[in-house]
C-alpha cells in the first residue's frame, strides 16, 4: 500500500502513526474496479449497508424490549404503540431482516451466474456462505423474541430438529431449550445471541471484503483484468453507481415499512405465544421456504436414516454444499455469457428454488392445481431430487461437456468492441502491456 | 556434546507436550461450566408434578394440562376407540406398542401432546381433525396418531410418549 503525504497536518500526523487515512483512499478510493461491471455487482455494498441498518435499530430496539415470556409480547406492542416513532424502527427491523435476504439472495445467484466462486476467490465465497448461515441463525433468533404464535411454534420446530441426531438428539435438545419445552429460559438466550450474532457478522464480512481486495471482483464477463485499462477507480464511478442503486433500494424498502409493514410477516405473530396450542398452519418466514421444503419433502427411510434424520440432513447439506462448489463446478470459464448450455442450467436452478419455496408454504398433503395424485409433497421431491442433481451431478460433468463460446481478449476490448476507447485512453496508453 | 543437545531437545519437547495438555484440560474445565449453565436449571427441574381432576370428563372429550412447560392430553376414551387400539397388529406398527403397554385404565389414555415429529402439539379439541386413525392429527407436517397415540401414518418417528403417572384416586390423577 502506497503511503500518502496529507497536506492537512493533523491527517498527516495520524495517518504517519496509524494509517488509516492511506489504508480507505487506497481500498475505498483508488480501488481499480473492472471497467465493465453492471448493477448486480451493487448488492454487496447494499447487504452492507443493510447490516448496518439492522445493527443500529436492533441497538435501539433492545432498549425498549423485555426478554421475558410473559413480557416480551407485551414490550413489542409498547413499542408500535407509546414509545416514540417505536412502529418505525420496528417495521425498519423486520421488513429489514427480509430486504438483507432479498439483497444477500440476489447476490449469491449473481456469484452463481458469473462464476464468482471460481478461482481465485474460492475463500471469499466461503466466507459468504458463513455469512449466510450466521444471517440465518440471527434472523431466526430474531423472530423469536416477539414471542407471538409463530415465534414460539417456528422456535419449537426449529430447535427440535436436533433431536433427529441419534442417541443425543434429546439431551441436544434439552440443552438448547434450556428446561423441558421452549420457554423463558429459551428466550433470554436467544435474545442474549441475536445480540451478539450481528456483531460476529460484521468480523466475517470484514474477512470477506479483504479477501475481496485481493483477487479483487470478478465482472460481468469472468476474465482476469489484465492491467488498467480494464479498470476505473472506485471512487467516483462505484459510489456514484452503488449510490444509484442504494436510492432504488431504500425506496423499496421504504415501500414495504410505510405501505405494507406487514405483508411480509404473518398474522398469527400478533397472538401471544401459546405453548399448549399450534397454529393450524405454519410456516417460517419467506426466506426459509425452500429449505423447509427440502425438510418436509423426505418422508421415507433411507437405509438406516430414518425419514426426520434424513430431511434434517439435506436440509443442512443445500446450504453446506455452497462450501464445496467451487470444487464441484469443473468448467474454467466463469460467466454464463460465455457457457452457452450452462445458462439455461442456472435458469432452471433459480426456477428449481422458487418451486421449492412454493411447496415450503403450503401444506404437502394439499394438491397441485387441484390434481389429487400429485401432492405438493412430490413436487419438493422432485424440486430436492434436482436440488442436488444440479450440484453434484450436472456442474461436474457439463463443464467437461460443454463448449464454451470463446472468450473476449480482454475487458477493455469486450466494453469497446475493440473501437479506440477515449475515456480510457490515457490509461491504455500507459498501462497496456506490449 | 551432540547427544546432550538431542536430550536438550527431547526435555523442550516433552515440557511443551505437557504444558500444552495442562492448558488444555484447564480450557476444558473451564469450558463445561460455560456448556453447562444452558442444561435446565434447578429451579426447572424442581417442577416435578401436576395434580388433575378429571372427574369431568365424558367418554370422548379429552383436556390438555400442562406439565413441565408441557401439554399432556388426558382422553377418555370411548368403548369403540378401545376396541380400534387393541386390534392393531403390531407388525405393522412404524414403532410397535401394544395398548394395553400404553395405559393404565384401558379408558383413559394419558399421553405427552408433543408431536415426536418437531414438537407440534396436535389440535385436542373435540372439533379439531383427528387424523385417519380417530387419535390426533399433527397438522405441521402431517403426522397422524390413533386412539392410542401411536404413529400411524407421516413423519413422526415414534409414538406420544406416556408420561409418569398414578392415578390417586378415580378422578384424580398425577402427573409426574
Ligand atoms: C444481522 C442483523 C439482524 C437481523 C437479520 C435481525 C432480524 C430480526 C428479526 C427477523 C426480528 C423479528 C422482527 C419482528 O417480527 O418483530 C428481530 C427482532 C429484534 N431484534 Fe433483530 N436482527 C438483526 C440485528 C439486531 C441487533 C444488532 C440487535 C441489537 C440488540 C437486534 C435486536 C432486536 C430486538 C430487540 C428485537 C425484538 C423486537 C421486535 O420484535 O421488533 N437485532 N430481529
Ligand atoms: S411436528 Fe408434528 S408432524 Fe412435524
Amino acid at each position: 500500500m502506497e503511503k500518502q503525504t496529507y497536506s492537512n497536518p493533523v491527517i498527516r500526523w495520524v495517518d504517519d502513526r496509524l494509517p488509516i487515512f492511506s489504508f480507505m483512499d487506497h481500498e475505498y478510493n483508488k480501488f481499480p474496479m473492472p471497467r465493465n461491471l453492471n448493477y448486480f455487482w451493487n448488492f454487496g455494498a447494499l447487504a452492507s449497508i443493510t447490516l448496518i441498518v439492522m445493527i443500529v435499530t436492533g441497538i435501539v430496539l433492545a432498549m425498549h424490549y423485555t426478554p421475558h415470556t410473559s413480557m416480551a409480547f407485551d414490550s413489542v406492542e409498547r413499542i408500535m404503540r407509546d414509545v416514540n416513532y417505536g412502529w418505525l424502527i420496528r417495521y425498519i427491523h423486520s421488513n429489514g431482516a427480509s430486504m438483507f435476504f432479498i439483497v444477500v439472495y440476489i447476490h449469491i445467484f449473481r456469484g452463481l451466474y458469473y462464476g464468482s466462486y471460481k478461482a481465485p476467490r474460492e475463500l471469499l465465497w466461503m466466507l459468504g456462505v458463513v455469512i449466510l448461515l450466521l444471517m440465518m441463525a440471527t434472523a431466526f433468533m430474531g423472530y423469536v423474541l416477539p414471542w407471538g404464535q409463530m415465534s414460539f411454534w417456528g422456535a419449537k420446530v426449529i430447535t427440535s430438529l436436533f433431536s433427529a441426531v441419534p442417541i443425543f438428539g434429546e439431551s441436544i435438545v434439552e440443552w438448547l431449550w434450556g428446561g423441558f419445552s421452549v420457554d423463558n429460559a429459551t428466550l433470554n438466550r436467544f435474545f442474549s445471541l441475536h445480540y451478539l450474532m450481528p456483531f460476529v457478522i460484521v468480523g466475517v464480512v470484514v474477512l470477506h471484503v479483504a479477501a475481496l481486495h485481493v483477487s479483487g471482483s470478478n465482472n460481468p464477463d469472468g476474465i482476469d483484468v489484465k492491467g488498467p485499462q480494464d479498470t476505473v477507480p472506485f471512487n467516483p464511478y462505484f459510489t456514484a453507481k452503488d449510490s444509484i442503486g442504494l436510492g432504488v433500494f431504500l425506496i423499496v424498502w421504504a415501500g414495504f415499512v410505510f405501505y405494507a409493514p406487514d405483508f411480509l410477516g404473518h398474522p398469527d405473530n400478533y397472538i401471544p405465544a401459546d405453548p399448549l396450542v399450534t397454529p393450524p398452519h405454519i410456516v417460517p418466514e419467506w426466506y426459509f421456504l425452500p429449505f423447509y421444503a427440502i425438510l418436509r419433502s423426505i418422508t421415507f427411510d433411507f437405509l438406516f436414516i430414518d425419514a426426520k434424520l434424513l430431511g434434517v440432513i439435506l436440509m443442512f447439506a443445500s446450504i453446506a454444499i455452497l462450501f464445496v462448489l467451487p470444487w464441484l463446478d469443473t468448467s474454467k470459464v466463469r460467466s454464463c455469457r460465455f457457457r452457452p448450455v450452462y445458462k439455461w442450467f442456472f435458469w432452471l436452478f433459480v426456477l428449481d428454488c422458487f418451486i421449492l419455496g412454493v411447496v415450503g408454504a403450503k401444506s404437502p398433503d394439499d394438491p397441485v392445481f387441484g390434481v389429487e395424485w400429485f401432492k405438493y409433497v412430490h413436487l419438493g421431491q422432485i424440486g430436492t431430487a434436482y436440488y442436488f442433481f444440479h450440484f453434484l451431478i450436472l456442474l461436474p460433468i457439463l463443464g467437461k461437456m460443454e463448449r464454451p463460446l470463446p472468450l473476449p481478449t480482454s475487458i477493455s476490448e469486450s466494453v469497446t468492441g475493440g473501437r479506440s476507447d477515449s475515456a480510457a485512453g490515457a490509461a491504455t496508453a500507459k498501462g497496456e502491456p506490449a | 556434546m551432540a547427544d546432550s543437545h538431542a536430550d536438550d531437545e527431547n526435555r523442550r519437547e516433552f515440557l511443551y507436550l505437557a504444558a500444552g495438555a495442562m492448558g488444555a484440560v484447564g480450557a476444558a474445565a473451564f469450558a463445561w461450566p460455560l456448556i453447562d449453565q444452558m442444561n435446565p436449571a434447578a429451579d426447572v427441574l424442581a417442577l416435578a408434578s401436576t395434580e388433575v381432576d378429571i372427574s369431568a370428563l365424558e367418554p370422548g372429550q379429552a383436556i390438555t394440562v400442562k406439565w413441565r412447560g408441557q401439554p399432556i392430553f388426558i382422553r377418555r376414551r370411548t368403548q369403540q376407540e378401545i376396541e380400534e387400539a387393541a386390534a392393531v397388529d403390531l407388525a405393522s406398527l412404524r414403532d410397535p406398542e401394544a395398548d394395553a403397554e400404553r395405559v393404565q385404565k384401558s379408558e383413559w389414555l394419558i399421553v405427552n401432546g408433543t408431536c415426536t415429529h418437531l414438537g407440534c402439539v396436535p389440535g385436542n379439541r373435540v372439533s379439531d381433525r383427528k387424523g385417519e386413525y380417530g387419535g390426533w392429527f399433527c397438522p405441521c407436517h402431517g403426522s397422524h396418531y390413533d386412539t392410542s397415540g401411536r404413529i400411524r401414518k407421516g413423519p413422526a418417528p415414534t409414538n406420544l410418549v406416556v408420561p409418569p403417572y398414578e392415578f390417586l384416586t378415580d378422578t384424580q390423577i398425577k402427573i409426574g
